[in-house]
């Protein structure tokens, strides 16, 4: 009686602590806040554009994450910016950028200044890629029969071939 | 293989460490430049705080020099700095204020208990002048030249050392240059 009351308690925790850990996943961590759109497009922009953007102050946060005031001020130019003025990802983008410079952006720019960092990986690779393939070719056991002279080789070819037939 | 490529790797490896040694004292500023730098001030028309009848506008901060002090009464940081720059306003230096997403009462008694380093206030309720301005903090703090463009922002407190070092000669300099 006891043991099977004990029972039942734990599955009933069980239940309790799967549904609580269900809740909490789906639950969004970051910023509550009610925006009006008139399409479900405008609404997508504004979550795509927030997400792309970083909050000036906080440093490691999308303005989409950011409960800082700067970025709540960010997320309301975003949406009067899509709403009231129609405005496009890059425009949006280009008025940020224009007061809050290339840090805003998550995925930086391809300009003379950030061109190492997007093909610096690539050129790394690529040479670790050739002196990988220098090495193994040194490395490589001779396998040339350069020793053998016209001569050598007549004899050599007679002798194979008279055994593999 | 020739000698001198042994050392290849000691040279990639030595290469490296300088990098990562420099990047390690670079990393540590939180500090943004500002994209604003030789541009003419944003264009606003808002309340003056003390003479709420009365607009500003981005005209009315040309033909001097000045410093526009970005500031807030719920600003600790701004506190700090406050004395500092009631020194320079008695020393003659023009430095107007935006009152950055503040309440009008909280920061007419800051005002009133702390006394009134500002020529005036630019009431900026909502942070749209900051945003313009590209502020994300308080205090910030821009050099105004003659002709009402920006010419330099330092983030952060005012101190004796930044005074001296950053904003005087540069607030000097820009006194010198001539309006044509």
């Amino acid at each position: 009686m006891t043991l099977r009351y004990v029972k039942s308690a734990s599955v009933y925790m069980l239940v309790v602590f799967t549904a609580v850990l269900l809740v909490s996943l789906s639950a969004r961590a970051g910023v509550i806040e009610n925006y009006q759109f008139d399409s479900p497009e405008q609404q997508e922009q504004f979550f795509r554009l927030n997400e792309e953007l970083r909050c000036p102050q906080c440093q490691n946060q999308s303005i989409a994450d950011s409960n800082a005031p700067i970025a709540q001020d960010l997320r309301r130019e975003v949406h009067r910016m899509i709403v009231e003025e129609k405005a496009d990802d890059d425009t949006v983008i280009q008025f940020m950028l224009d007061r809050y410079g290339d840090f805003v952006l998550y995925k930086p720019r391809m300009d003379a200044r950030t061109i190492a960092l997007w093909f610096g990986p690539l050129i790394l690779l690529l040479l670790g890629v050739f002196i990988l393939f220098r090495i193994l070719k040194q490395h490589r056991p001779e396998t040339k029969d350069q020793d053998l002279n016209e001569q050598d080789r007549a004899e050599l070819d007679k002798i194979l071939g008279g055994k593999d037939k | 293989m020739k000698r001198w490529k042994l050392f290849l790797p000691l040279t990639f490896f030595l290469t490296f460490c300088v990098l990562l040694y420099v990047g390690l004292f670079m990393e540590n500023k939180s500090e943004l430049p500002s994209m604003l730098l030789d541009k003419p001030l944003p264009e606003f028309s808002l309340k003056k705080l003390k003479q709420p009848q009365e607009a500003v506008t981005e005209g009315d901060l040309k033909g001097e020099v000045l410093m526009l002090n970005v500031w807030g009464s719920w600003c600790p940081a701004c506190k700090v700095e406050h004395p500092y720059l009631m020194k320079l306003a008695r020393e003659g230096i023009n430095i107007v204020g935006v009152n950055y997403k503040d309440e009008r009462e909280g920061a007419l008694q800051w005002l009133d208990r702390l006394e009134d380093p500002y020529l005036f206030n630019i009431v900026d309720e909502d942070g749209r002048l900051g945003l313009d301005l590209g502020v994300y903090g308080a205090p910030e703090t821009f050099l105004v030249d003659k002709k009402g463009v920006i010419r330099y922002k330092h983030i952060g407190i005012i101190d004796d050392r930044v005074w001296k070092e950053d904003l005087k000669p540069r607030y000097d300099a820009l006194q010198k240059e001539l309006v044509k």
